[in-house]
């Protein structure tokens, strides 16, 4: 049965040789940080296990990595990783032609059949994709067969596969881990208590026989707690345990599944503005080699805001009759 | 009430504002929260270790990363770029406006993963929407290139998003309906996905809108800037 672990162990894999080509290359600070990763990665099963077993001490060393990473993350140092002259990939992408889209398409094609047809294919009885992240795991699988597909359409040796991935992990650096962390953060915010503390502070400040004030307080709540978060499910549960539920649905009777489905997109709202939703807007900057950390927050927030505005108003309008 | 746990969302604001590693200081903040808020630093160490290895998923799409740099070798981008050059009446807000849609449709039925920025936009996306534009002109500037490039990144983001919450079976939609239910209110997937559409359709129409005028906006500056070029050529 193909599992996400499998995913999990080709990811600490790739990790790791992306660790040993630098230190060959004398990239000390980047070297370490790949090969703590991919210990934490191979090894995160064993610690979920552990942890759930009564053993804390394996999730303590897991803890003491992901210091050690926040330690190097700033000592890392982009460099240009040498690439193919432009003329070499012009004449190729001339020779090869729309055939260079089939193993990048694999990627989107194989993960759409394996999220929709997974679940039936069984053999022998078995489930061939296990149901805990099918899609990803199909995300998995799709690289692994894309990959392939390309060494043997453009005829690279294998290791060009590793060196060629490893120039564009390269090319993220710690970008590539931020998502990480802050989800990490996310977590220990919420054991922390932060989000009480912030909805109960928000109770304290506005005119709560208000209506109106009620919607903005929340709406806006949402986007501040999701700007600082960087994750909109990180608030949801926050400020509508805080504010939607107590003053909008029990005081003033709003529709739950009005209030719930616009505070969510309230809160994407925010995702659209913050350099903490590090996947899509910090992420990007590395990947297309932008110069302004926040380029990509500056073409969206505009959309953001009247969408914003478009929700609140929404809300309003339908979340009381 | 202990608002001290606080702190650590001023250690997040503080850092992003004197430009100090993120990563660094997204895990100061999180050792600065939980020992306010009483965490032995064993304690801690193991919050932080558990919740990182659970959230392992987020850095998956590295994996796409081997094949699209094989392809990026062969000439993927160039290919794609001289591709859509040869699509005479394909704009720039022609080609974001379908991805947008595209986009939105299929996270609509859950296939959130199919594309993304490593899969599409650096692939794809971002070097096919520089091509529409050098279709109609010279050369991009390098500040031009990378207002485009950002465009097409947020035309993902928001295709994403604003898809997604309308999709029945995961995600958002069971988020809002199971924190409901643990709070005694009984609700439909269906009545909280509903109400997500006309947002969703208000985010297509924005953001074609805005992609229509930023390409009328860099169409106008390159149009000057290529006259100021010829009338300086004439001297």
């Amino acid at each position: 049965m193909l599992k996400i672990e499998y995913a999990y162990w080709l990811l600490a894999a790739f990790l790791a040789a992306a660790a040993w080509l630098n230190l060959r290359e004398r990239r000390l600070a980047a070297a370490a940080f790949w090969a703590v990763l991919a210990l934490l990665f191979g090894g995160g099963t064993a610690v979920l296990a552990a942890d759930a077993a009564g053993n804390p001490l394996p999730a303590r060393v897991a803890g003491v990595g992901v210091l050690l990473l926040a330690v190097l993350a700033p000592r890392m140092r982009r460099v240009q990783v040498e690439e193919v002259s432009p003329e070499m990939r012009l004449s190729s992408a001339m020779r090869l032609g729309h055939r260079l889209f089939l193993p990048a398409l694999l990627i989107p094609g194989v993960t759409l059949l394996v999220a929709v047809l997974g679940g039936y294919l069984v053999a022998d009885g078995h489930r061939l994709f296990a149901a805990d992240q099918m899609a990803l795991t199909g995300l998995a699988l799709a690289s692994l067969l894309a990959v392939l597909a390309a060494l043997r359409l453009t005829h690279a040796p294998a290791p060009a596969a590793v060196r060629e991935g490893r120039r564009l992990l390269d090319t993220l650096g710690w970008a590539a881990l931020l998502p990480l962390v802050l989800a990490a953060l996310g977590g220990v915010f919420t054991q922390s208590g932060v989000g009480q503390d912030i909805a109960h502070g928000v109770g304290l400040l506005i005119p709560v026989d208000n209506r109106l004030a009620c919607v903005l307080a929340y709406g806006l709540g949402m986007v501040v707690f999701t700007v600082i978060m960087g994750n909109a499910f990180a608030a949801f549960p926050v400020i509508t345990a805080g504010i939607g539920l107590p003053l909008l649905i029990e005081l003033h009777g709003a529709n739950p599944a009005i209030v719930g489905a616009l505070g969510m997109l309230c809160g994407y709202c925010g995702t659209l503005l913050t350099p903490m939703a590090a996947n899509f807007n910090i992420v990007p900057v590395a990947l297309l080699e932008l110069d302004s950390p926040y380029a990509v927050i500056r073409a969206q927030w505009p959309t953001a805001l009247l969408l914003l505005v478009f929700n609140l108003v929404l809300m309003s309008a339908l979340a009381f009759r | 009430m202990n608002y001290w746990p606080l702190l650590g969302v001023a250690v997040v604001i503080a850092g992003f504002v004197r430009r100090d590693n993120p990563v660094l200081v997204v895990v100061a903040a999180g050792v600065v929260s939980g020992l306010a808020a009483g965490f032995s630093v064993p304690e801690l160490l193991g919050l932080l270790g558990t919740s990182f290895v659970s959230n392992r998923a987020l850095l998956l799409y590295a994996l796409t990363l081997p094949a699209i740099g094989v392809l990026e070798r062969a000439g993927l981008r160039e290919h794609a770029a001289r591709w859509i050059a040869s699509l005479r009446g394909l704009t720039l807000a022609r080609l974001l406006a379908s991805y947008l849609l595209l986009r939105q449709v299929l996270s609509m039925l859950g296939l959130t993963n199919v594309a993304g920025q490593p899969q599409t936009v650096r692939p794809l996306l971002a070097p096919m929407s520089e091509a529409t534009v050098e279709l109609r002109g010279p050369p991009l500037g390098d500040a031009d290139r990378q207002r485009v490039r950002a465009m097409a990144a947020a035309t993902d983001n928001i295709g994403l998003f604003f898809g997604e919450d309308v999709f029945l079976a995961l995600g958002a939609v069971l988020l809002i309906q199971g924190f409901y239910a643990t709070h005694g209110i009984v609700l439909a997937p269906l009545a909280i996905a509903l109400w997500a559409l006309p947002t969703a359709i208000a985010a297509f129409v924005i953001h074609t809108l805005r992609v229509l005028l930023f390409e009328r906006a860099l169409n106008r500056r390159r149009a000057a800037a290529a006259g100021a070029e010829s009338a300086h050529a004439e001297d």
